[in-house]
């Protein structure tokens, strides 16, 4: 099961994910990240603590936001992931083209860096 | 001793399928990874089958099958009736490719095939038969 919520704090908008996306899930996850940009958000901060495993389809959902948003010069950091789902990134090399964080203090760093 | 699971191809079923796995293979004695690998691997052909392969159509099934060979090696068939996909001859596309696309698809069988280290693509009078090997990292 995927459960995902959202908030604005100090000009940055959390996606809080918790669960599981695969292929059937990932949707919401596009669907939620979608919004954010639509609505003009520029700082994206992916708190993933609670994200308990994800399929390639969700490793796919976040690399598409990739290219718009190094077009776009928007922000998007992603943190708290175990070190099992950390893996999945790293095997597929995604690890190098998305940032991502440890700590949510870090990911905040980074977002706030001008 | 082996496991059986015999599912519809409905997206919604991927995560009975991991869970099935998960109970499957905590019959054995396995590192975390080693059975988070085998999970994610086995979802991602599932998914392949389901999506590509039978467009989601739920009057289609398949089956599971989920073995000890040896000590340190697990069998893992996916067995469907209809089709199969040839992972061996796919052809693994550029990372970066995808990203100037903006594709979200792409990736699955590039997991399972550096998750899983033998694969073999079998036809019988069961049908097709996806047999992916996983040697344990446990001795």
């Amino acid at each position: 099961m995927l459960e995902i919520s959202t908030k604005k704090q100090e000009g940055i908008y959390h996606i809080i994910i918790t669960g599981e996306v695969d292929a059937s899930s990932s949707i919401e996850l596009d669907k939620q990240i979608s919004m954010a940009l639509d609505k003009g958000e520029n700082k994206l901060l992916i708190n993933c603590t609670g994200l308990s495993y994800i399929s390639s389809a969700g490793l796919g959902v976040f690399m598409s936001y990739v290219e718009p948003m190094e077009a776009e010069d928007l922000k998007m950091v992603i943190y708290g992931l175990s070190p099992k789902v950390y893996n999945t990134f790293e095997i597929l090399g995604l690890h190098q083209v998305l940032t991502i964080k440890q700590t949510e203090e870090e990911a905040k760093g980074y977002l706030n860096e001008v | 001793m082996k496991f059986r699971y015999k599912a519809s191809c409905r997206k919604n079923n991927l995560r009975h399928i991991r869970d099935f796995v998960s109970t499957s293979l905590s019959n054995w004695q396995m590192s975390e990874t080693d059975v988070y690998n085998l999970v994610t691997a086995i979802d991602e052909v599932c998914a392949n089958l389901i999506i590509h392969g039978n467009d989601c159509n739920t009057k289609q099934v398949f089956e599971v099958y989920i073995s000890k060979k040896e000590k340190d090696l697990i069998r893992v068939d996916i067995v469907d009736p209809s089709c199969i996909f040839d992972i061996n001859g796919y052809k693994m596309p550029d990372l970066n490719d995808l990203i100037k696309k903006r594709s979200k698809g792409g990736m699955g069988l590039m997991l399972v095939k550096r998750l899983i280290d033998k694969i073999e693509l079998e036809s019988d009078d069961f049908g097709n038969r996806c047999v992916l090997y996983k040697k344990l990292s446990l001795s």
